[in-house]
């Protein structure tokens, strides 16, 4: 691991004012699940490094509602996982987040840090020995050709097929969350949907925020198809590992018991947490069976790209979706 | 013992920055030439006793534990947190300690293996339930099944066998001895806490 300065701000406006002065080299660090395991193996390499895992100002986890609910960006995976009016109302994102990791991953890593998570691609994380875009731009990617059984079958590029990893992002995608950021340039706040891209040419780059903006907050509409809502998340074992397809879906019935709103998006299948808006439209307006589940389950893989190495994706991911309607379905208030 | 770590090049004088660092893992080393600015002073408490020392940001706190302080009973199984020998407990919290840099946990309180038992050396009731249900072979992981079963009890994930294992997951046993750990703590959980078990 190569040297680095370490700072530790009292406070987010002495977070912000660190961050500013900082060079190109500086990364935040927050649960260091992530950012720690790799400088370990040299695939990032930070001159400096500011953390906020212990910021109190950003801990808070807000679940009063009733417009949305509120997210500090170091409050820990496993409080909001854990949070009992969250696994009531919102059950899809506390499943998002007790499915991910391990709890001791879970006690540490933050549910800011854990939106910025890198990919899992094993010739990503192999270092020099396998040639990668996202790494090294320019030296090609060993997934053309390798082992893709892991990787995206949508959202990818000649360059980069590489899966984003996490849970939490994938069903705050579902249901419209927005992100609060502060930088020297002030606050804004970005649209979950518009914080992370395609890998394109430039794989590389990941997400939309700058190297000295510090996320300080995730707020989540509070909606009738969150309460009607899941995370289904398929692995080759029971816990403890990434998905090989995850499914955040919701749904809300009108008073006719068609659904009013659908709420589909997947993670395990593509460079960055995937909505599927068309396949909502299958279902809206509709009653939910077994049947119709299935067609919006088609509609959702339908543009699918595989590889070599994981078709078997579309299948699993057309039944994981009509699954994760069903538990949505048997949830919601009718 | 002082592991010495080369920058890309390996000629030491012709490096820009120096090229030679070394990462210390041995406290009394004289041939330290990190910068002070670097070095980080640190001060947190290990089963109650209280360490200051200036620390490489670089350390993690396993290794911190492991090579600076002498307890070796938190064992170094993947160094990337995918295996959980190498959990303690934070502020009474279970984490993994490889993942921690050690300096992070300045002001905090870490317990480790060697805090559990009592001070007369009487094992912690899930220590004995560990050795009365077989729940180990050759004992690596044990350790960290140890301090993530007390931290399962105390959450109160341990409401049944499925809870259980569920909130165990983070600790792998390549021995297969998992009937017996899930025993140990499911018979622990139940003499330890009257409600585990209702509802």
């Amino acid at each position: 691991m190569r040297p680095f300065s370490y700072t530790a701000p009292a406070t987010v406006a002495e977070a912000v004012d660190v961050l500013a002065a900082s060079g190109p080299g500086t990364k935040i660090l927050a649960g260091g699940t992530t950012l720690y395991d790799l400088m370990k193996l040299d695939i990032e390499a930070p001159t400096a490094v500011v953390d906020v895992h212990r910021l109190t100002e950003l801990a808070a986890i807000d679940t009063t509602g009733p417009g949305e609910f509120s997210f500090g960006a170091a409050a820990r995976m496993a409080d909001v996982a854990d949070d009992p009016v969250l696994r009531r109302d919102f059950p899809a994102l506390a499943e998002s987040l007790a499915k991910a990791a391990s709890q001791q991953l879970r006690n540490m890593a933050t549910v800011g840090g854990n939106l910025l998570q890198r990919t899992r691609c094993g010739y990503f994380r192999g270092g020099p020995a396998f040639p990668c875009n996202k790494r090294e731009p320019g030296s090609g990617c060993a997934a053309f050709g390798g082992l893709d059984r892991g990787h995206a079958i949508f959202g990818g590029s000649d360059t980069c097929v590489a899966t984003y990893p996490g849970d939490w992002a994938v069903a705050l995608r579902a249901f419209d969350a927005v992100v609060d950021v502060i930088g020297p340039r002030g606050e804004r706040t970005v649209a979950i949907a518009d914080l992370h891209v395609e890998p394109g040419d430039t794989p590389q780059r990941e997400h939309t925020l700058a190297g000295d903006e510090l996320i300080v907050r995730i707020r989540v509409p509070v909606t009738s198809a969150g309460r009607g809502s899941t995370y289904h998340k398929i692995r080759d074992r029971e816990s403890y590992a990434f998905a090989l397809v995850s499914v955040a879906a919701g749904v809300a019935f009108d008073d006719q018991g068609a659904v009013e709103d659908c709420r589909i998006a997947l993670g395990g299948v593509a460079t960055l947490p995937w909505r599927c808006p068309a396949a909502e439209m299958v279902l809206t307006g509709e009653r939910l069976t077994e049947e119709s589940a299935l067609r919006a389950g088609e509609a959702a893989f339908a543009g699918a790209r595989p590889g070599a190495h994981n078709v078997f994706k579309i299948e699993l991911g057309v039944r994981t979706v009509a699954d994760a309607l069903r538990i949505a379905g048997e949830r919601a208030v009718r | 013992m002082t592991a010495i770590v080369r920058r890309s090049g390996g000629n030491p004088t012709n490096a820009p920055d120096g090229g030679l660092c070394l990462a210390l893992s041995d406290m009394g080393s004289s041939e330290a030439t990190l910068s002070s600015a670097i070095r980080t002073e640190t001060t947190f408490t290990v089963n109650g006793r209280r360490v200051q020392m200036e620390l490489d940001p670089r350390e993690s706190l396993l290794d911190v534990l492991r090579e600076r302080l002498g307890l070796t009973g938190t064992k170094k199984g993947c160094d990337h947190g995918q295996c959980g020998a190498c959990t303690v407990h934070l502020d009474g919290r279970r984490i993994v300690s490889c993942l921690t840099p050690a300096v992070q946990v300045n002001g905090q309180a870490v317990t480790t293996i060697e805090g559990v038992a009592a001070p007369d050396g009487t094992l912690h009731p899930l220590q004995e339930a560990f050795i009365d249900n077989d729940a180990l072979q050759c004992g690596y992981c044990t350790p960290g099944q140890v301090m993530s079963g007390l931290a399962c009890i105390a959450e109160g994930h341990a409401g049944d066998d499925d809870e259980i294992r569920e909130y165990l997951s983070g600790n792998l046993c390549r021995c297969g001895a998992y009937a017996g750990i899930l025993a140990a703590v499911r018979e622990t959980a139940r003499r330890t806490d009257s409600r585990v078990g209702e509802g």
